[in-house]
């Protein structure tokens, strides 16, 4: 909520916020970069996400995947659904309901002065990139930033631009797979865990942060285990319906948790009695 | 104000006077051959004798479809607040119970202004249970009687006579409506007392083998229990057991656009975790696709989950409603938690 909103007592009215930039990141993914109308920036942190809404198709639970150290709000939408659907056909100077931001953010304190592995499966880039581009934003904060991206196929890679400007960085580094191999790909081929070995000397003492298809929290978990990557050290950030976002409708609830609530973000160590979770 | 007492014919007065207030009285009344919570008409309807009704009142504090948002398609939003001045009578101490715990759960953390502005408006007048329903057992809750929550508290004695007792501003001043009345004698309170007692034990169709407040720790034991893929393995997964139980306030929140293409709301309806759609997200991926962990997963909430957020209090008031709804025999909570009660190794 922005800080003109904080006086808001109907916890489901959504703000109305304007699209100022849209690309086509892939066929079925649209980035967005929104302004709130009132003037103000949302006061999110990494991690967190908003309820996006259209008046008349609906409300969706959408991972911010801009840092709060940026202007705005940056959102990637992936076409599955009616809502979606329309957002797709949205263009700037239109405008979206928003609410939030809510729910946990990532460990942006604890994680300072350590070194950073984000695992990214897919669509899973896309909450992350904001706290990657928190950390390189206060670069002088963190250890060394380790990116691993996966993606099922060439063509759906994401933010292909800014991730060719992280290669080019020597503060940071980043290696990429995809999972099917391409005649235009030259790089690794395999799913996401072939690329932890490459990584496994940095993972010591590191903070691993996940986020990827549910499919894939499985295998990477497993990877990180047998890497001796203590619970305690892993952040897993969670895709549930959450359609409420605050806490209510218990649609996003694994076991005892919220994921509206307790997550998005979870360290992994308390999903230790969550049997739902993964 | 002390006790006032009521003859059947004074109390039908009291009734007419509060529908001539304007306000609507929701009452439990006969629907075939069972009970339901509806607008009342006239005192001759009201049937104080009722078991249980079909749909626990809930559905007027937290409507089956609730809008929360007008709109122009595309365009920006404007709250709803539909509540208006109701008086809700007869609520069994048990629907009571469950309408107290719903009270908290969307008060606390983000304060949900649709549910407490609509419920700020409601007077309820509370109805000590006449006659058990085939599948009570609040005794086993802890929800037979109660002493906290009513604006005002009815009890049926032996004779026929009707004890009220306002417990707040807004009881008295509907007392107040009434025409004669006399006040209630020792012999009178003592004859409620009998009433209390008898319904703290004997609202006991099922008998629960531990104290609700057990439960969470019981169920600690036995997330992987055979019982859970038993009992599902007969579930329609209908959800009936959802929609029928008074402490269930899951919801959907859908928009809804006017003919005119031009307009719409956006309301929340009623949801159940036992519909297979419960957590499916984007692009289809179920989260809770096994009958059996939806299954679990309501009893969990009740006996588990839920209470952490109400101070231990069991999401679960002993109406017997579910058991009564489900087609498969299977949604008894007393039946499985006393299952898991006999397969606990105690010490």
């Amino acid at each position: 909520m922005c800080e003109c909103c904080n006086g808001q007592t109907d916890i489901y009215l959504p703000q109305m916020a304007t699209i100022t930039k849209r690309k086509m990141l892939t066929d079925t993914e649209v980035y967005m970069h929104l302004e709130m109308d009132c003037g103000q920036d949302l006061a999110y942190q990494p991690g967190q996400f908003v309820e996006v809404s259209l008046a008349g198709i609906g409300e969706a639970p959408i991972s911010i995947s801009s840092s709060p150290t940026q202007k705005g709000l940056e959102l990637v939408v992936r076409n599955v659904g009616s809502l979606t659907r329309a957002i797709h056909k949205l263009q700037p100077g239109d405008k979206l309901g928003i609410r939030g931001p809510y729910g946990a953010t990532y460990p942006i304190e604890e994680a300072k002065g350590r070194n950073l592995v984000f695992i990214c499966g897919g669509i899973g880039l896309v909450p992350q990139r904001s706290f990657i581009r928190y950390a390189l934003d206060h670069r002088g904060d963190y250890g060394k930033i380790i990116v691993l991206v996966g993606t099922k196929t060439y063509s759906m890679r994401l933010f292909c631009d800014e991730i060719a400007l992280w290669h080019k960085r020597t503060d940071m580094k980043v290696l990429e797979t995809i999972d099917e191999a391409h005649e235009q790909w030259h790089g690794n081929v395999g799913v996401v865990t072939t690329l932890i070995p490459k990584i496994e000397n940095e993972l010591a003492g590191s903070l691993v942060l996940v986020c990827g298809p549910p499919i894939m929290y499985k295998f990477v978990l497993i990877s990180l285990a047998d890497a001796h990557v203590s619970t305690e050290n892993i952040y897993v950030n969670l895709e549930r319906r959450m359609k409420c976002g605050v806490g209510k409708c218990g649609h996003c609830q694994i076991n005892d948790k919220y994921v509206c609530q307790d997550g998005p973000v979870f360290r992994f160590s308390e999903l230790a009695l969550v049997p739902e979770a993964i | 104000m002390s006790v006032r007492k009521f003859t059947s014919q004074q109390f039908d007065e009291f009734v007419s006077a509060m529908l001539k207030t304007g306000r609507p009285v929701i009452a439990p009344q006969a629907k075939d051959d069972r009970f339901a919570f509806g607008p009342l008409s006239s005192p001759a309807d009201l049937r104080l004798d009722y078991d249980v009704t079909i749909l626990p009142p809930k559905k007027y504090v937290l409507p089956q479809v609730e809008p929360l948002l007008e709109f122009e398609v595309f365009g920006p939003y404007q709250s709803v607040y539909e509540g208006k001045p109701m008086i809700l009578l007869g609520v069994h101490p048990y629907d009571l119970a469950a309408i107290l715990q719903t009270d908290e759960l969307f008060r606390q953390g983000y304060y949900d202004k649709h549910y407490m502005d609509r419920r700020k408006q409601i007077t309820i007048i509370a109805l000590d249970v006449v006659r058990p329903s085939i599948n009570v057992f609040a005794s086993s809750m802890g929800t037979a009687t109660i002493s906290k929550g009513y604006d005002i508290l009815l009890t049926v004695l032996k004779d026929g006579s009707i004890l009220a007792d306002a417990a707040t501003d807004k009881g008295q001043e509907l007392l107040r409506l009434a025409g004669a009345s006399a006040p209630a004698s020792e012999a009178d309170l003592k004859a409620r007392k009998a009433v209390w007692d008898y319904n703290a034990a004997g609202l006991n169709k099922h008998v629960l083998l531990c104290k609700p407040s057990f439960l969470p720790k019981l169920l600690e034991q036995h997330y992987n229990h055979p019982v859970w893929e038993e009992k599902a393995r007969l579930c329609y997964s209908c959800g009936s057991c959802n929609m029928v139980c008074p402490t269930c306030y899951c919801f959907d929140v859908q928009d809804q656009v006017d003919w005119n293409l031009k307009n719409g709301q956006r309301a929340r309806c009623w949801d159940g975790c036992l519909l297979e759609h419960f957590a499916v997200v984007a692009g289809n991926h179920n989260f809770r696709k096994e009958r059996s962990a939806r299954f679990r997963h309501r009893l969990y909430r009740k006996g588990k989950y839920v209470p952490a957020k109400i101070e231990g209090e069991i999401a679960c008031v002993g109406c017997g409603r579910c058991i009564t709804a489900c087609t498969a025999k299977i949604a008894n909570p007393v039946d499985v938690y006393n299952r898991l009660i006999q397969d606990t190794q105690l010490g």
